[in-house]
């Protein structure tokens, strides 16, 4: 759908409203820099800290994708055998359901005690934050697989389950594991700056906010590097439906539109 | 080649809360290579649950199903099925739905694809070879699965109401061309009705049921001569002897309830 070149643009007029009252606020009524830094200062901050984005942005998306990858490996085949066998489910699910509410930030202590001050202690809480998401919209994917698609399935000569999850059931799950990804991915991103809180790398965006800007009160960088982490995780986000759901989706469409 | 199907002394019980309840009981029923047998009977007389058991997807409690000369015990693509509500797969085109079956025979690409484009053919579809299930009309999904149905070349055609939720012009139409790919390709078709109409215009033969617990009336050859008319005095005489047994079973189901 194209939308008219008007309401193409709709969407600068309250950011510019926003920019300004934010200026405005802070220059005239607030006056603190610690408190509220004004645009043109934040603005300047990526000036001056632009020799530190680019690796701290890196060293962030190692973090996640460490979290990510891991979280969905596991994920997924638990995803497979809780939805597809309901001994599994009925087995798994009150061990799930007890860890799952359980904030990912109550385990870096543990992750500090077991992967001490590494890379792998921020990817695990990374995981934590990841794994729940990917696996519950996963496995609600393979449970509501329809009865007559896995009947049609061995009528048509689909013989053990084997085949079926192949077949059958990945297919049609797919873009509930695309759902739980894309939230997973989010919650992950969230999860990189817990992570970093604790000086587990030198680099890292949450690593330099809490442990070089934040002790100093240096507000104008702390939300200069705010907006960074909302724009890296929009970036991924839009990466991943680009790629992702415009293919998985398409045979959606007829059932969502 | 001889594909006699035997159903010897079928019973189904379930097991429910008030105790034993006898869903088939005894039916004994022979189908003779490349006939086309209808199964009519009022509804919950259980003739969708003897269709599949004949595919492999229900088990009698007692009794056999032969085929060739062996037992049926699970389900396998030497018998077609086209369902009720026609299960198209809807992540695939309608070529990658035809195919199906032979995918899983693990054939190759292009051989199935022409045997695919073949049966796409034959039931008047060619050009929506890469529509997708959610872009077909009411009238084109059943035709697509019975495409599908035949693709894998069984000896039997098993259909369950096929056309109960398609238009009586539509409906009228499939029959026709039903009939059309069965002169061709002579399968043992059982089909599984609730419309006498449907019967009288396809079967050679028709297979009464009775309800609760349902068993095998009556067995009446059609003995019209195809290409059968519709409003033909024969058909009408002898749909009316159909709902005249029909009646006499209903008004049976209503003095024991």
């Amino acid at each position: 759908m194209r939308l008219p070149t008007k309401e193409k643009w709709v969407w600068l007029v309250p950011l510019i409203i926003l920019i300004l009252l934010w200026q405005f606020i802070a220059v005239y009524v607030v006056k603190k820099p610690e408190i509220l830094p004004s645009v043109t200062a934040v603005i300047f901050s990526f000036y001056e800290l632009r020799n530190y984005i680019l690796p701290d942005i890196l060293v962030s998306l190692l973090h996640f994708a460490m979290g990510m990858t891991s979280a969905f490996a596991v994920a997924l085949p638990l995803a497979i055998a809780m939805g597809w066998y309901d001994t599994v489910f009925k087995a798994v699910d009150p061990i799930v359901e007890l860890i799952r509410p359980i904030p990912p930030l109550a385990w870096v202590p543990l992750a500090i005690a077991w992967f001490s001050l590494t890379h792998f202690a921020a990817g695990f809480i990374i995981f934590i934050g990841a794994f729940f998401p990917i696996l519950i919209a996963s496995y609600t994917g393979f449970r509501d697989v329809p009865k007559v698609l896995v009947e049609t399935g061995k009528v048509l000569g689909c013989i053990g389950n084997r085949k079926l999850i192949r077949y059958v059931a990945i297919p049609y799950a797919l873009p509930s594991i695309a759902t739980g990804t894309r939230v997973g991915m989010g919650v992950a991103w969230m999860c990189v700056v817990a992570a970093e809180m604790f000086g587990v790398s030198k680099y890292g965006l949450g690593c330099r906010i809490f442990t070089k800007f934040f002790p100093w009160h240096q507000m104008d960088y702390v939300v200069a590097y705010m907006l960074i982490l909302g724009l890296v995780a929009l970036c991924l986000d839009r990466v991943f439906r680009h790629f992702v759901e415009g293919k998985l989706f398409k045979w959606k469409k007829g059932i969502v539109k | 080649m001889n594909h006699k199907l035997e159903l010897q002394h079928i019973t189904k019980t379930y097991i429910t809360e008030e105790g034993e309840m006898t869903a088939l009981d005894g039916i004994n029923l022979e189908v003779k290579p490349a006939e086309f047998l209808c199964i009519i009977g009022p509804s919950g007389c259980g003739k969708t649950t003897l269709l599949r058991m004949v595919a492999g997807l229900d088990h009698p409690t007692s009794g056999k199903i032969i085929l060739d000369g062996k037992e049926v015990k699970c389900a396998s693509p030497d018998r077609g099925m086209v369902f009720q509500e026609f299960s198209l797969f809807p992540w695939r085109t309608v070529l990658k739905n035809v195919e199906f079956g032979l995918e899983i025979s693990g054939m190759k690409d292009k051989e199935r694809q022409a045997i695919a484009e073949k049966y796409i053919a034959l039931v008047g579809l060619e050009g929506f070879e890469n529509h997708s299930p959610y872009e077909l009309s009411g009238g084109m999904k059943p035709r697509v699965a019975i495409a599908r149905a035949h693709a894998t070349a069984p000896s039997n055609l098993l259909m369950d109401e096929p056309f109960g939720s398609v238009d009586a012009q539509t409906r009228n139409l499939l029959q026709e061309e039903l009939l059309e790919i069965w002169a061709r390709t002579k399968k043992t078709v059982l089909f599984v009705t609730h419309s006498v109409d449907e019967a009288v215009y396809l079967a050679d033969r028709v297979a009464v049921m009775s309800a609760r617990p349902g068993c095998l009336v009556k067995c009446l050859a059609v003995d019209i001569p195809r290409p059968r008319k519709r409003t033909s005095v024969e058909a009408n005489e002898f749909r009316e002897k159909l709902l005249g047994w029909l009646s006499l079973e209903r008004s049976k189901a209503c003095a024991t309830l």
